[in-house]
């Protein structure tokens, strides 16, 4: 067991040495000043480093080895990025700078906006939304906004396949939008007769992945706009999976109105354990009046400006002119590549396809086609003849020193495990995953309590999550600090009513 | 330059284990209709050392903190960052994981989680914090969103005081939660808790910020008084590095704590990406948006971390979740957990002390300099407004032609301040730099 940074301290430590000045002390009025003082650690800086070191060699990255998470884009972060997003000129500018003293970060800015437009195929970018969730949430109120405009204010519909990611009904909802399930049909393609019937005078728009959660492309994606845009209704892309299709086929040339760009996901910016991210979107000339502000502009040939001037804006969505430090890896990742991003998603495509041919035949196929960056298996047939789940067999991969795949989505599929290995893997890499899932089957046969009690060899062994949502134990109480153990006053159980 | 492993003798083993001839093939079910078959117009693409030059070139036409001395503030503060947050940052195991669905792959990063919640409700007082939001602003929306259900009404009052990057989010938010927004104008700088009070009734929360966006120091425990007795809930918007030296707002009664955690552990890296921090009492736990690391055991009774509580979260409930939020700021979140075990509490403590004596040493030489304090008979933290007799932004250019950048023009938010200037003094600053600030301003100034 690894101490808390709160058990290691020890009162009177300290890591931080600050400057001193000889100025008269300036008191905080009554009844304002701090009454008790926060338990903060005190460490000192050898212990500090020791520490987030060691937890560190508990966590696990794709430095550290293969991370096949479906749907999340694990690929390689080149670290030139790092050395660039330090850059003092970029790390130490003020957002509020006046723009003659922020130009290169506004050229920047305004350069990623030109390359994202070429890829997505449509006319203008804001890069404001701070991740892909806040990119869906902006390009609904956008919709909203643009019917609002339009005298429309009834289309409050928006339909979503069953294969989508929690997050579009989720931001359906925040954005004051129904939602209209549409069904999966038996390619894995939206169900078009299904859909006929669910768009009308009231549908505002459509939310796809393309390629889907199952790593498909849709065939029928082109009658699906003619249907959307046949009722006067807009087409929202997730672009969850645009690492598949770069330079291979545009959103806009799809017929999306818009799109929002994942840059933690496509364009390589690091997961960082959960963020930041980047969540850019991109419309069509007929949206564009409704983007956020500020709009980064260029004003003549070499100058760049913000534009607050936009009436029918839908407003901020975040502070500032959004997550700039993505921006600087993001944008160098793509000049990194230039036109050949094609090769970027080709090779995606093509190792997907690869651990897809060599692992059909031991787990179950639900939809046997071509896959894109990403497939989807099931682990319903260890289930049914040996008692294993999806969940068994992730345990287990961690065994063999592999990160596992997103398990249990999309939800349409039992037992599913969602596999993405990314184009930056070799060969040999994926080798050694399909070996250790050949491996896991054979297990699962001979000695499936194997897998039941894995994972044997990380640094905990399966987690008890039912207790952990029951006690809701969600900060250290004190009760063991060797200073402080008597001044848990409070009970940290955070918890008062079951359920919502 | 490109990050591929493939050589062309793996692509044909691959390819004929797939059974196609071509990598094209791979992509036949993509309908004629919607390929690409041009050629992505984009410039051509840079070696690393290339790469390099080209963003320096970049860089360089920005002019950060370090070539310029800077009293720019309004949200974004230049304090001092560490070497150890760094450090603690590059750590690829942390840097390149993803959030952590897989705990026995992920207890490094579900720990630090679980240590920055802690941290964050002992800088607050509160019970829960979750693992972090976008930013600043965002988590105000989601403090709102949380009121709403909490209380069941729809007015959400926002003191004028509350930094306008804020109540623009907040107001954008709005129309998609079903919110009314109701502003209360400052009174002298700071909010009237009696007018605050009239304005709260029916209020889902009132939303105050302390210090305000002048830098005053707002009678908080009377405005989350005002609050509570018309039955809303009382949201805090705080800076995290203040906190060592001011109230923290549970003890005041508030039931949401907020606040942009860039100055605490993050570079200004103009204007993201930072970390907004959420923390509230308990009974708010089920309404709380975001991911939230909980403590629990193994199958040996070992101690070890999960994310919990998630069938508030869209994955699980999709529609009827909390919030949309997956990818957070981890990493920036991070980066404050190592900033607070730097400081420890007696290192928050004197940041505090240090911008408040440095900041009234400021205030006295910009008064003899000539600049008239805008409102002198409010205490201060580590900001605060001053008239300089002519158009602020005006003073901001003469000033910056001397090297210095003297602050934020408030009149580009509040009407009447076309000749104010918000000046933000923290730590890092020195005595000789604020002479030299007052020493240009008396110059430029009228």
């Amino acid at each position: 067991m690894t101490k808390l940074i709160y058990e290691r301290s020890r009162a009177g430590r300290r890591a931080s040495s600050l400057p001193r000045h000889d100025l008269p002390r300036v008191d905080v009025p009554a009844g304002l000043a701090r009454s008790r003082p926060p338990r903060l650690p005190e460490v000192s800086e050898p212990e500090l480093v020791r520490h987030f070191t060691e937890l560190s060699t508990r966590n696990f990255g794709i430095d550290t080895g293969f991370y096949p998470l479906g749907s999340c884009t694990m690929k390689h972060n080149p670290r030139v990025n790092e050395r660039l997003v330090g850059l003092p000129g970029f790390r130490d500018l003020h957002p509020l700078q006046e723009q003659d003293g922020a130009q290169g970060a506004l050229e920047l800015m305004w350069r990623l906006q030109e390359i994202l437009a070429e890829i997505c195929g449509l006319a203008a970018v804001s890069l404001q939304p701070a991740a892909g969730s806040q990119g869906e949430l902006t390009g609904l109120m956008l919709m909203r906004a643009y019917f609002a405009d339009r005298g429309e204010a009834d289309r409050r519909e928006i339909v979503i396949p069953d294969t989508a990611h929690g997050t579009n009904p989720a931001s359906v909802t925040m954005a004051g939008f129904e939602l209209v399930g549409v069904k999966t049909d038996p390619r894995g393609n939206i169900d078009v007769e299904d859909l006929r019937g669910k768009v009308g005078p009231r549908t505002a728009g459509l939310m796809l992945t393309n390629p889907s959660t199952l790593g498909l492309f849709d065939e029928n994606i082109e009658e699906i706009e003619r249907i959307f845009h046949g009722a006067g209704a807009l087409m929202y892309y997730d672009g969850a999976n645009l690492n598949a299709v770069c330079g291979i086929s545009r959103p806009g040339d799809m017929g999306f109105d818009v799109v929002h760009i994942n840059l933690h996901k496509t364009f390589s910016q690091p997961h960082g354990g959960g963020g930041p991210g980047g969540g850019p979107i991109a419309v069509t000339k007929a949206l564009e009046p409704f983007l956020p502000v500020p709009a980064v502009v260029r004003r003549g040939d070499d100058e760049y400006g913000l534009d607050f001037d936009r009436p029918r804006s839908i407003g901020k969505v975040r502070g500032f002119t959004g997550p700039f430090g993505v921006f600087v890896r993001s944008y160098a990742y793509l000049r990194s590549y230039g036109p050949q991003l094609r090769e970027m998603s080709e090779a995606a495509v093509l190792n997907a396809n690869y651990l897809l041919a060599r692992l059909k035949d031991a787990y179950d196929l639900p939809f046997d086609r071509l896959c894109m960056h990403e497939f989807v298996l099931s682990a319903r047939g260890l289930k049914r003849d040996h008692g294993v789940s999806a969940l068994d067999v992730a345990k287990r991969l961690m065994d063999y020193g592999i990160h596992p795949p997103t398990i249990y989505f999309p939800l349409i599929v039992p037992e599913a495990l969602m596999i993405e290995p990314t184009e930056t893997e070799p060969k040999e890499r994926l080798d050694d995953f399909c070996e250790a899932m050949l491996a896991i089957a054979r297990e699962a046969a001979d000695d499936p309590t194997l897998l039941r009690e894995a994972p044997h060899d990380r640094p905990v062994r399966r987690l008890d999550e039912v207790k952990a949502a029951k006690r809701a134990v969600v900060r250290y109480g004190f009760e063991d600090h060797p200073d402080l153990s008597d001044g848990a006053a409070r009970p940290r159980v955070a918890e008062a009513a079951q359920g919502v | 330059m490109s990050f591929l492993s493939l050589t062309d003798s793996d692509r044909e083993e691959m390819l004929a284990a797939i059974g196609v001839s071509s990598v094209e093939e791979l992509f036949r079910e993509v309908p004629e209709g919607v390929r690409f078959r041009g050629r992505l117009d984009l410039e051509p693409a840079l070696s690393e050392p290339e790469l390099v030059a080209h963003l320096e070139a970049l860089a360089a036409r920005n002019v950060d903190t370090g070539r310029e001395l800077s009293f720019l503030g309004a949200g974004i503060y230049d304090h001092y960052v560490p070497a150890v947050v760094d450090a603690v940052l590059q750590r690829g195991e942390f840097l390149t994981a993803y959030t952590p669905y897989q705990p026995e792959m992920s207890q490094g990063v579900l720990q630090t989680i679980f240590e920055y919640q802690t941290a964050i409700c002992e800088l607050t007082g509160m019970d829960v914090s979750n693992a972090s939001g976008y930013d600043g602003t965002t988590v105000a929306a989601d403090a709102c969103f949380i009121a709403k259900h909490a209380t069941g009404r729809s007015k959400v009052v926002v003191a004028e005081t509350v930094n306008p990057q804020v109540r623009q989010v907040v107001k954008t938010y709005a129309p998609g939660f079903g919110l009314d927004v109701v502003e209360v104008p400052h009174r002298g700088g700071t909010t009237d808790p009696d007018e605050l009070a009239a304005a709260a009734q029916e209020a889902a929360c009132v939303l105050f910020q302390q210090p305000n966006v002048f830098g005053c120091l707002e009678p908080a425990p009377e405005l989350a008084a005002a609050a509570g007795n018309a039955g809303a809930l009382a949201v805090a918007h705080v800076d995290p590095v203040s906190l060592g030296v001011l109230e923290a707002p549970g003890a005041y009664g508030c039931a949401i704590a907020i606040g942009e955690g860039q100055s605490a552990g993050n570079y200004q890296s103009f204007g993201g990406p930072h970390y907004g921090f959420l923390a509230a009492r308990a009974e708010h736990t089920r309404r709380m948006p975001g991911r939230i690391v909980g403590e629990t055991t193994d199958a040996a009774g070992k101690r070890g971390y999960v994310l919990t509580l998630q069938t508030r979260e869209q994955h699980i409930r999709r529609e009827k979740a909390t919030s949309n939020i997956t990818t957070n700021q981890t990493l920036l979140a991070l980066a404050g957990l190592v900033y607070l075990t730097w400081l420890g509490p007696q290192g928050l403590r004197e940041v505090g002390e240090t911008c408040m004596a440095l900041s009234a040493y400021a205030k006295e030489r910009l008064a003899s300099a000539g600049a008239e304090l805008l409102f002198p008979e409010k205490a201060t933290f580590k900001e605060f407004a001053v008239r300089v007799g002519r158009n602020a932004r005006d003073v901001i250019r003469d000033a910056r032609a001397r090297g210095v950048h003297p602050g934020y023009a408030l009149g580009r938010d509040y009407a009447g301040m076309d000749d104010v200037l918000l000046v933000a003094v923290t730590e890092k600053r020195t005595p000789a730099e604020i002479d030299r600030l007052a020493g240009i301003v008396a110059e430029v100034a009228a």
